[in-house]
């Protein structure tokens, strides 16, 4: 019944943060320092994670098949598609649904129950809109671009760990990253990443505009934004990749 | 003026508000007093369409707000000001930026004419060489005028007060009140201060309604009240043992 409950009060909401912004410039001014705020803050985190996933799903992979019947250039291409299909895409996501969706649930929390919301709708600002919208904008728009760099760093780290501990040479590994390429997998990913950027930053900003309370219960939205926007974004993962890969 | 007829609040089974009515004047500062929980700031709330009413009218004078449609609702949202109970300064932004937003928002005035007018408000609440610290900076006190400079940016005909002086020592509290005393009659609007503090009543209560648990029990003025017959009034009005003692040597 709850989860009825929410789907219903989610949609609302929604429809209320796509409402016409009051002013274009202000709004557009509000993009940029989302995307600062929201998107290049996340770069530090963002690269960390990827060196380390590309490393260690090269060297899984390198010592999962080492038969001397298997070239190692495979370790390569295997690692490429793990990489482009799902860890950039979805294990980023889930990274940011931590670090942005907490901030994002937190922020509105704290302006609700500050009655900071209260005192832009007094003024007849459409609060939901002028809020939410900016940062559901900045992450959509952003989030595809670091994906684009976890891929990019996250090769270069399985490149990386081959070549250091010998396990795969590095004329082999540039050779498997090129073998039989498929555009569209990175495709899918950006449309993968964008549907969780929305959901993202959406459902963060859900559960911090509903809050009532005080700060314990800023603290229990926030909790409840990285939880429900992180199963989210498994369940569109399997739904998407059943539509698009199937 | 603002008059609120026969209404009715409830969350959840619970009733807040029971067939509440009453008349706040122009160019005066009415006063809703009650103690905590009796439900001040749910009645202002439900006068300034924060709460959606359950029963009743609200009249701005004499248009009907439950009836206004969203468009009529935002245009008389910029009539009004509202300085909410714990400030609600938007802690991002710097004291001139959080005067100034009404007017980014709502004007098309240059950023010059915008912050001689953010200026002019901060002057009016006699605060000077603030304009680039933020709310976090500033006293409570400080807050406290920063948010009526803001409420007042766009002049409006309304002013609500959700407990102005709560949380500010005595002296303090009483500039408070006069500022929003003299910006009343300055400007002639329509002023509605929720309190629980009686030097307030005393010093700007022109016109006063008593809630208790939800309902009306008593309306008047800071001269009637004390003359009240009425066993709940007094019941919170001499609750404080300054007041009880002003009583037993006036008898
Ligand atoms: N959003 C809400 N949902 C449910 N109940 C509420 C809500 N807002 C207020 N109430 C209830 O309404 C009653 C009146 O609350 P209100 O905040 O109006 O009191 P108050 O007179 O302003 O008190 P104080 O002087 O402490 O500010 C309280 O019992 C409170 O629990
Ligand atoms: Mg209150």
């Amino acid at each position: 019944m709850r989860t009825f409950y929410h789907i219903g009060r989610y949609s609302i909401f929604i429809k209320k943060v796509f409402g016409r912004p009051e002013k274009h410039g202000v709004f557009f001014k509000q993009v940029v320092k989302e995307i600062d705020n929201l998107g290049i803050d996340s770069l530090g985190i963002v690269a960390i994670i990827s060196v380390f996933m590309g490393a260690v799903i090269t060297l899984q992979t390198a010592y999962n098949i080492e038969m001397p019947l298997i070239p190692k250039y495979t370790v390569g291409v295997a690692a490429r598609d793990s990489i482009l299909l799902e860890f950039s895409s979805t294990i980023v996501s889930l990274i940011l649904a931590g670090k942005v969706g907490s901030n994002i649930a937190s922020e509105i929390g704290t302006m609700r129950v500050t009655e900071q919301i209260d005192a832009l709708e007094i003024m007849g600002i459409n609060p939901a809109g002028y809020l939410v919208l900016p940062k559901v904008v900045a992450s959509v728009f952003i989030n595809p671009f670091l994906v684009l760099i976890s891929m990019g760093i996250g090769i270069t780290g399985g490149w990386l760990a081959g070549s250091v501990t010998g396990e795969v040479p590095s004329s082999e590994f540039i050779y498997g990253i090129q073998y039989a390429f498929t555009p569209f997998y990175i495709a899918y990913s950006i449309i993968k990443v964008i549907v969780f950027a929305f959901i993202i930053s959406s459902v963060s900003a859900y559960w911090g505009y509903y809050t009532s309370g005080g700060a314990l219960e800023v603290g229990k939205a926030s909790t409840k934004a990285v939880v429900s926007s992180s199963i989210q974004i498994l369940l569109f993962n399997l739904l998407l990749t059943q539509l698009l890969l199937a | 003026m603002i008059e609120v007829k026969n209404i009715y609040k409830s969350f959840d089974e619970k009733e807040v508000l029971t067939d509440v009515s009453a008349l706040f004047e122009k160019g005066q500062t009415n006063l809703i007093i009650g103690q905590s929980g009796s439900g001040k700031t749910v009645l202002l709330k439900s006068i300034v369409g924060l709460h959606e009413i359950d029963q009743g009218d609200i009249l701005y004078d004499n248009k009907s707000f439950p009836n206004m449609n969203q468009k009529q609702r935002k245009a008389l949202r910029k009539e009004i000001g509202m300085l909410f109970q714990g400030s609600a300064l938007f802690d991002s932004a710097s004291v001139e930026e959080n005067v100034r937003f009404p007017l980014d928002m709502f004007t098309d005035m240059s950023l010059s004419e915008r912050r001689d007018r953010a200026n002019f408000c901060l002057k009016r609440v006699n605060l000077e060489n603030v304009n680039n610290l933020y709310p976090s900076e500033i006293s409570g006190g400080m807050q406290k005028r920063v948010a009526i400079a803001r409420a007042i940016a766009l002049n409006p005909k309304y002013l609500f007060c959700d407990e102005p002086n709560s949380g500010l020592d005595p002296k303090t509290a009483i500039v408070i009140d006069e500022l929003i005393f003299e910006i009343t009659k300055e400007y002639d609007m329509t002023t509605i201060i929720n309190t629980h503090d009686m030097n307030s009543v005393m010093g700007i209560g022109e016109k006063i309604i008593f809630i208790y648990q939800g309902k009306k029990f008593w309306e008047g003025t800071k001269d009637e009240i004390f003359h009240a017959q009425n066993e709940t009034l007094e019941n919170f009005i001499f609750a404080s043992k300054l007041f009880k003692q002003i009583r037993q040597s006036n008898k």
